[in-house]
């Protein structure tokens, strides 16, 4: 919206009360996004929503629960190559209100504490989701409590009965859940609820988008901002057609009734691998809350992997600084081993040689972020660079042995390494990380033995 | 539906179909689509990715013993294990030339041409035939096997920037399909298809390789180099329109979360499953990407990548 549009707005008495002279001059900064549309008490609330429905991005940012928060939306591409992915999907996993509550509550601890140390990073699931399968209130009500009270993860809760969701939501709406859902027959209840205790919504809609837009547009009518699509798409890999098309008209069409994050359920119909395949498909393509049946560290941990990957910003491979780091508190005598600044080369080795629990010195390469082999082939991981490291960061007065271990791939440098390092022993490790503790173990012994 | 204007992209291009087989043998016909992969509104898809299954000539002395475990004996013997995997449900045949490497047996065109010979009569889908990515020794034995399959229309890689053009004539003289490979760029790949198009092998002979990277091991920019070449081919660049094959078992099973099996978390979770999860997403996702045909290694993979892709055709 141009400052002019949002003039139209506003109601135009130049008070003041927003600290501008007057409400052109406000409108001008609102445009340019300096300043926030609220600091004008006097404005409508139907204006209001309109302007900031104008000015929000394409997908909206909505944010779920209180404490370790799901935030989704916010995109900007379709492809990620274009700039990045911002807002990884959330990952919850669903419980049902006719599950056992001794199982449910050992299950939530353990989801709650689960996670993954991956390049320096902690990956974790995201929140529950609780299914009112027992068409009780009370039985819903109870385990809405109690997993909320054994976890700081968001919650969705999945009822299509008002009065179920609302006995619920009397106990927990302080959380902030993801209602689900609104839908063609409830609307009007579920939109009241999630107004009622400030919650964000799901709208559901399986008939179509523009059966979708239309719902959606009702509930927004009536005030509701924070919104989460359910297109009720099929598990099969034919969902990538609808949150293709739902992405394609929040971004190149602009269309804001269908700029929202989507929910969808990979687990609904599927066995334990197929549904980490369908994951797998909605993380690479455009969802933003994944409902999982299942939780099974096997798949949820290449799951996750696979998220972060995808959600990793192209344009800047993650690095760690250059220089010389200590691995299990080392002596002049212990081992010295060279790799790259690429972060994930880095953790790599370094996560190898600590759980080898062989004290050592990790000798780390500039080489503007690249992995071992790209790096040799763009001429940034040379014998001369590595050369040069080692008199930078003065390694040669840090121990008292003249042996350096160079990763296995670049085995074809040791000659070069040989003449730039006159008197040093250039000792070749394996190939892969995980071999090093062997390699330790046995070639340096032999090595220091002699 | 209509009046919500979905944005249909008018795409100009489409993906070279490529054919492998025939003459007697089953064919398989891998691209030829004309919009991204699983849209199916926008364009027709009329092949769905091929599952290329990797068998190789000799005991692999790499692989984790859970994955040589899986296929039982037939490891030992490449015809009995070609058998095996047709009957897990390949589509193609990958057979790996490992033994010709010079620091894994060293063996030459005679042994190529043999196992070569007796696979392709002991199975009726097609072949691709990879070497050992030293160009001398390729340049004898792909050729080699290359004249033993003449009319086959097996596919032969990898063919580099160092030896296409021995490759491509190679092809063009027996009626085979090269598999191009370049490292992870899109520039390369377009400029290596341009010299086999000024070489003459025409793009309906040719698979391309753009590198893959593995989950959690560089996935993220294959993909987005797949998706690039896709983008490319789909608004009309004529250089950028063979399939694409990935090595997906390769890459994903060399990886320590597919190997270990001790001295790790228990976050990581069991490691059968989580290694045939690591082999599965590293195929769905360069699927979704645009790659036309997966090599995969274990046939639990391979099962249930068919099965979600079948499962998509049927609705
Ligand atoms: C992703 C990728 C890229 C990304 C870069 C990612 C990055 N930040 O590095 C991009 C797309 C930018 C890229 C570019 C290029 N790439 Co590239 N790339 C890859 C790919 C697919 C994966 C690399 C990766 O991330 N590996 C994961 C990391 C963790 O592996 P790693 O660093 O080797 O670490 C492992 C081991 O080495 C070991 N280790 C690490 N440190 C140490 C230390 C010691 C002491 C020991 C014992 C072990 C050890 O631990 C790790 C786990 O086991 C590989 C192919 C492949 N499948 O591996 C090609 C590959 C490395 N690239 C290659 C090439 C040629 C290039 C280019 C030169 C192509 C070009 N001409 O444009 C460019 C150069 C870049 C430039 N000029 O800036 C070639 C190298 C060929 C060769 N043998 O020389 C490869 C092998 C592809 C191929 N088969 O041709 N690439
Ligand atoms: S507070 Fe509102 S009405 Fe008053 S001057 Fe500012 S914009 Fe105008």
């Amino acid at each position: 919206m141009t400052g002019i549009e949002i003039y139209k707005y506003l109601p135009k008495t130049n008070c003041k009360k927003c600290g501008f002279p007057t409400c052109l001059a406000f409108a001008m900064k609102v445009a340019q996004k300096q300043v926030d549309i609220s600091l004008c008490p006097e404005l409508s609330e139907e204006s209001r929503r309109i302007i900031e429905a104008a000015s929000r991005p394409p997908i909206k940012l909505i944010s779920i629960g209180k404490h370790r928060k799901i935030e989704i939306g916010n995109e900007t591409v379709l492809f990620r190559h274009e700039k990045t992915f911002y807002h990884q999907p959330g990952l919850v996993v669903r419980i049902r209100d006719t599950q056992q509550l001794d199982d449910v509550i050992s299950l939530v601890k353990g989801i709650s504490d689960y996670s993954i140390e991956r390049v320096g990073l902690k990956l974790s699931l995201n929140g529950f989701a609780l299914e009112n399968e027992s068409r009780n209130a009370d039985d819903f009500t109870k385990l809405a409590e109690m997993v909320s009270s054994n976890t700081d993860l968001p919650l969705v809760l999945m009822s299509s009965e008002p009065t179920v969701m609302k006995s619920a939501l009397g106990k927990i709406a302080q959380d902030r859940p993801l209602i689900y859902a609104a839908d063609k027959d409830n609307w009007r209840e579920m939109t009241q609820l999630a107004l009622n205790y400030q919650c964000p919504l799901t709208v559901f809609e399986p008939q179509g988008l523009s059966q979708l837009a239309e719902l959606v547009e009702l509930v927004s009518q009536r005030g509701v901002e924070d919104i989460i699509l359910d297109p009720g798409i099929p598990c099969s890999s034919n969902s990538v057609d609808t949150l293709t098309q739902l992405r394609r008209m929040a971004i190149k069409s602009s269309y804001k009734s269908l700029g929202y994050p989507i929910i969808t359920f990979p687990g609904s119909a599927a066995s334990l691998k197929e549904e980490a395949m369908l994951a797998a498909l909605h993380i690479t393509k455009y969802a933003g809350i994944i409902v999982l049946d299942h939780f099974s560290p096997g798949t949820i941990y290449p799951l996750l992997t696979l998220r972060l990957n995808i959600y990793t910003d192209p344009q800047k491979p993650i690095q760690v600084t250059a220089g010389v780091y200590p691995i299990n508190d080392p002596q002049e005598t212990s081992p010295l081993a060279v790799t790259t600044d690429f972060s994930l080369t880095y953790f790599s080795i370094a996560g190898e040689l600590q759980s080898s629990a062989f004290p050592c010195w990790l000798l780390v390469c500039d080489t503007g972020g690249l992995s071992v082999l790209t790096a040799w082939a763009a001429g940034k991981f040379t014998a001369a660079r590595i050369a040069k490291t080692i008199k930078q960061f003065d390694i040669a007065n840090n121990i008292n042995h003249r042996s350096i271990i160079i990763p296995g791939y670049v085995a074809v440098i040791k000659g070069e390494l040989e003449e730039e390092l006159p008197g040093w022993k250039i000792m070749v490790g394996p190939r892969e990380a995980m071999d090093i503790g062997n390699y330790l173990k046995w070639k340096w012994q032999a090595e220091v033995s002699h | 539906m209509s009046h919500l204007g979905i944005p249909v992209e008018k795409w100009v291009g489409k993906v070279q179909e490529v054919k492998l087989g025939g003459n007697g043998r089953k064919s398989v016909v891998v691209g030829g689509e004309s919009t991204l992969p699983f849209l199916h509104f926008e364009g027709s898809i009329p092949n769905r990715p091929a599952i290329a299954v990797e068998v190789q000539d000799k005991e692999p002395t790499d692989w984790p013993l859970q994955l040589l475990s899986a296929w039982g004996d037939v490891v030992k013997e490449p015809v009995s294990w070609a058998r095996k995997a047709v009957e897990y449900g390949a589509d193609i045949i990958v057979l790996r030339l490992r033994s010709a490497h010079p620091e894994q047996g060293n063996s030459g065109a005679k042994e190529a041409e043999q196992v070569v010979a007796e696979i392709l009569s002991a199975i009726d889908i097609p072949l691709i035939i990879l070497g050992t990515d030293v160009v001398e020794k390729d340049n004898e034995v792909l050729l080699a096997a290359s004249e033993i399959a003449r009319g086959q229309r097996v596919a032969l890689g990898n063919c580099i920037d160092k030896n296409y053009r021995a490759i491509a004539a190679s092809c063009l003289a027996n009626g085979h399909v090269a598999v191009a490979k370049t490292p992870n760029d899109v520039n390369l790949a377009k400029q290596l298809n341009i010299l086999l198009h000024e070489v003459g092998l025409p793009l309906n002979s040719v698979l391309h390789d753009p590198t893959t990277g593995s989950l959690g091991y560089g996935l993220e920019y294959t993909y987005s180099v797949i998706e690039r070449l896709k983008l490319a081919c789909l608004t009309g660049d004529e250089m950028t329109v063979t399939p694409i094959i990935c090595t997906i078992g390769e890459e994903s099973w060399r990886q320590k979360e597919s190997r270990a099996t001790e001295g790790i978390p228990p976050s990581w979770g069991a490691h059968e499953e989580r290694a045939i999860t690591w082999e599965s997403l590293t195929a769905i996702t360069l699927i979704t990407a645009g790659s036309n045909v997966v090599v995969l290694r274990h046939p639990r993979t391979v099962e249930l990548i068919k099965h979600v892709l079948e499962e998509g055709k049927r609705h």
